[in-house]
């Protein structure tokens, strides 16, 4: 019997500053070699998981711990944070925040700088290091020149190089697009099979991460572990439905065409995934789907033409960009970071001026309007709220932008009223907004913007970090307001927002428009996936293995099929 | 557009200056800042004044890296001596204890030579200075920066404050635009339109959602160091900081030596830190 690399026995945990425990009675044991997920909603206590292994907590967030755990046989109590950071290596979320170098090598080196490891050594594993992460050549550049999946690898060698027995990501795709989460899925695969550590790692999108093999999956729910087994048994059940994780998407569609999914049909990965059950009735379900028809057949709101843009007047960021949006639309704007998505929301909302081509709202040149008159026209709704709130009330940051137009104060109340109506924060108008859940948060952003009446809203990843719950509470709000007839614009590289949500995608990618159609046809075309970093669905791979010859159209009839069921 | 943002234009051009380890650097400029604030001896004060520009020269800096220094350099000297002269017109008779007028200015006022070699001398103490702080900062990587200061003996957790400063402050500032564009959209004035009590209440709309995020990522980021060991020992090594060579110990004793000659000077043939001609 093998040795427990990492053992919890009733253990339990409780911040300082919460009435209730965290996690309760957990009972794990990961033995040297594994691979581990751990998913589970937000809030469900997975990231408290993590502290607890790396030694955040109880180093830098206190609370009650009962129970024991064990890394490598040692009682972590007992130890600090700087032994456990010799068995254990963390990868944070947020690889552009954690990047503590000026470059990437020195970043690199940091541990060993405060292991007083000498200068020649350490230029030595330095360089060993990052030839294994594929780094190498980048050990001069700053942060900003280097992309998130770079960073990444950087924080990543940063905690090889104290060769670690265990790695923990937390949240390792939560910052890449799909193209680059999947190779970062890729890297931790052959780190693990080369290097034998113990890999750990902690993400919600599960399809995501079971791109490449996982030996056991934990789901967390409420601070207690409810199931502990592979991929293939796990997504065979019925625990993600009922807990709020999604399930892989070939997997919805199995079961939208009465496929009874079971571990025998290996559906854990789409590679594993055996089709001969299930051919007969996909080709079935694939015949009978009815085409949607969804002509959208409103004058036109906003139209670019021929835009061009530079910050330094060499490198274009946008060049010859079109398009024509028509009125009560839902479109997304997609493409890897450094494709030109923000500089165009910029362009619109008049932060700068094009150089080059025209913008038209409703036919009109809008030129010579201020930033503060297309507002009212165009609002921008920003990634993180916490850029944009800056009242402790919710009423007040929500009448910020009239009161800032002098609107009589009757006339505001009567707005802000109807607007939180609208946004479902009326019950809260009079709390603080440091009450709010992060998802409230969002709205309260959402409504401080959508009170000036615009009828345009562009949202900056509105969905980024957040669970499948919060996720699908967001988007469902976000098509009500599209139903009372403001066009929606989205940037994002969530590949399933895309799907889901808007019927039409345009795709960026070295500042030039490379697509501008369905997003069940971007997601199916091998092209231009390559050129904008996104991912193929895994609903298109299925189709092929179920030998359906129009992969798009299943695509297609799959979201079509969806939205009906959600209408019903 | 961002690798631009680099606090120091510094850059990496081939020259026996740029070589020097940072640590070098911030001695030898040290030693020779010391040299020319200790002496008051014109004749010293130039020597350093010749040597710290042909540095400049060999470091090949273009003058456009350093012209808006210069510039504000010669106002501040400019100002300074014109407002030294009002404020203590006989500092100049005080020290060298004779009084050669040359013109009456108003009143009691006069100008004396002695006020014009004290302030002559003055003005070429801080212009030999400049210089060689310009070299400095500008052929010294900025990551090397804080591990020179933690080599002459600054704490290395202020050290390192020193190279957080410089890798999140492009950050910050980018933040700050982006948080000061979406609160100007909500119709925001920070222009001259608005009233300065205005303005600074609407100033606050900004720097509060800035505190607010800012005080997120100083939370990821102590996190960030603690799980790799920041702070566990009292000292630590720099990945950045260079072998010493033997250029390095030259430029040591080079500099050295002009601190001792100038302290040698004051000491053994002014006897004073004043050279007096006047006498």
């Amino acid at each position: 019997m093998k040795q427990a690399i990492i053992e919890f026995q009733d253990f339990s945990f409780q911040y300082h500053s919460q009435a209730k425990p965290t996690l309760h009675d957990i009972n794990l044991k990961i033995y040297p070699g594994e691979k581990i997920l751990i998913v589970g909603p937000s809030g469900s206590g997975k990231s408290t998981l993590g502290h607890c292994l790396n030694g955040l907590i109880p180093f830098s967030y206190r609370g009650e711990i009962l129970g024991s755990l064990k890394i490598n046989g040692r009682e972590t109590k007992e130890e600090d944070i700087f032994s456990l950071s010799k068995m254990l290596g963390t990868v944070l979320q947020d690889s552009d925040g954690q990047f503590v170098g000026l470059t990437a090598g020195e970043d690199i080196a940091f541990a060993l700088e405060n292991d007083n490891v000498p200068h020649d050594e350490m230029h030595e594993r330095v360089e060993k290091v990052s030839e294994m992460v594929g780094m190498r050549d980048w050990l001069t550049s700053s942060p900003f020149e280097l992309s998130g999946g770079q960073k990444q690898r950087t924080s990543l060698a940063g905690v090889m190089i104290d060769d670690v027995d265990i790695l923990l990501f937390d949240e390792p795709l939560a910052n890449l697009d799909p193209a680059t989460g999947k190779k970062a899925i890729e890297i931790i695969d052959d780190i693990h099979k080369e290097s034998k550590k113990t890999v750990i790692i902690i993400e919600h999108r599960l399809e995501d991460v079971l791109h490449r093999d996982i030996d056991r999956v934990l789901v967390i729910r409420e601070g207690r572990i409810i199931a502990d087994m592979n991929a293939h048994e796990l997504v065979s059940s019925t625990i993600l439905t009922e807990n709020g994780i999604r399930e892989p998407l070939y997997v919805t569609a199995l079961k939208y065409a009465d496929v009874k999914v079971t571990s025998e049909m290996l559906p854990g990965h789409i590679t594993t995934l055996k089709t001969e059950f299930s051919k007969d009735a996909l080709n079935k379900w694939h015949d009978a789907i009815k085409e949607d028809d969804r002509q959208n057949t409103n004058p036109s709101i906003l139209k670019m033409d021929g835009v061009n843009f530079s910050y330094d007047g060499v490198r274009p960021i946008l060049s010859d960009v079109s398009f024509d949006i028509p009125r009560g639309e839902m479109v997304s704007i997609v493409g890897k970071n450094g494709a030109g998505k923000s500089t165009l929301s910029k362009l619109l909302c008049g932060f700068n001026k094009q150089d080059k081509g025209v913008i038209y709202y409703k036919g009109e040149d809008i030129k010579d309007k201020s930033i503060k008159e297309r507002a009212e026209l165009i609002g921008l709704v920003m990634q993180n709220p916490n850029q944009m709130i800056s009242k402790p009330m919710i009423y007040d940051e929500v009448a910020l932008g009239l009161r800032l137009r002098n609107v009589p104060e009757e006339q505001i109340a009567e707005k802000v009223e109807k607007i939180l109506k609208v946004c479902g924060l009326a019950p809260f108008r009079k709390w603080p907004i440091s009450a709010l859940s992060y998802g409230q948060k969002k709205r309260v952003t959402i409504a401080s913007i959508l009170v000036l009446d615009p009828s345009i809203l562009i949202l900056d990843e509105p969905t980024a970090g957040q669970d499948f719950r919060h996720y699908t509470e967001i988007m469902e709000f976000l098509v009500e307001i599209n139903k009372l007839g403001v066009t929606v614009i989205l940037i994002t590289h969530d590949m399933h927002l895309m799907l889901e949500y808007t019927p039409r995608a345009i795709v960026l990618a070295g500042g030039r428009k490379i697509a501008d159609t369905a997003a069940s046809i971007v997601l199916t075309d091998a092209q231009v996936i390559k050129e904008a970093n996104l991912k193929e669905t895994s609903l298109f791979n299925l189709a092929q293995m179920a030998d359906i010859e129009d992969g798009t159209h299943f695509v297609q009839g799959f979201i079509d099929y969806e939205r009906r069921m959600k209408n019903r | 557009m961002n690798s631009k943002m680099k606090l120091f234009s510094y850059g990496t051009v081939d020259t026996p200056i740029h070589k020097l380890s940072g640590l070098t650097k911030l001695i030898c400029f040290l030693l020779l800042t010391f040299a020319a604030m200790f002496s008051y001896d014109i004749r010293v004060i130039l020597a350093i004044m010749v040597f710290s520009i042909a540095i400049l020269m060999v470091s090949q800096i273009k003058f456009s890296q350093i012209r808006l220094m210069v510039i504000y350099v010669l106002i501040f000297l400019i100002t300074n001596a014109v407002i030294s002269f009002f404020f203590s017109p006989e500092e100049g008779v005080k020290i060298y204890g004779t009084r050669h007028p040359i013109a009456g200015l108003y009143g009691d006022l006069d100008l004396t030579w002695e006020q014009i070699f004290y302030q002559v001398t003055k003005f070429f103490k801080y212009g030999s200075v400049i210089p060689l702080g310009m070299v400095f900062l500008l052929t010294t990587n900025p990551s090397e920066f804080a591990s020179s200061l933690n080599g002459v003996g600054v704490n290395y957790k202020a050290a390192f404050a020193v190279s957080l400063t410089l890798r999140y402050f492009p950050d910050i500032q980018r933040e700050y635009q982006d948080i000061s564009l979406s609160q100007q959209a909500r119709g925001l004035e920070l222009s001259h339109k608005a009233k300065f009590t205005d303005r600074f209440k609407n100033s606050l709309l900004i720097v509060i959602p800035l505190i607010f995020s800012s005080l997120d990522r100083i939370d990821l980021i102590s996190n960030a160091m603690d799980l790799r060991g920041f702070a566990k020992s009292k000292k630590r090594t720099w990945y950045t900081s260079k072998n010493m060579t033997g250029q390095d110990y030259m430029a040591i004793l080079i500099s050295t030596l002009i601190f001792l000659a100038a302290a040698g000077v004051s000491i053994f043939i002014n006897h004073s830190r004043f050279y007096n001609p006047f006498i």
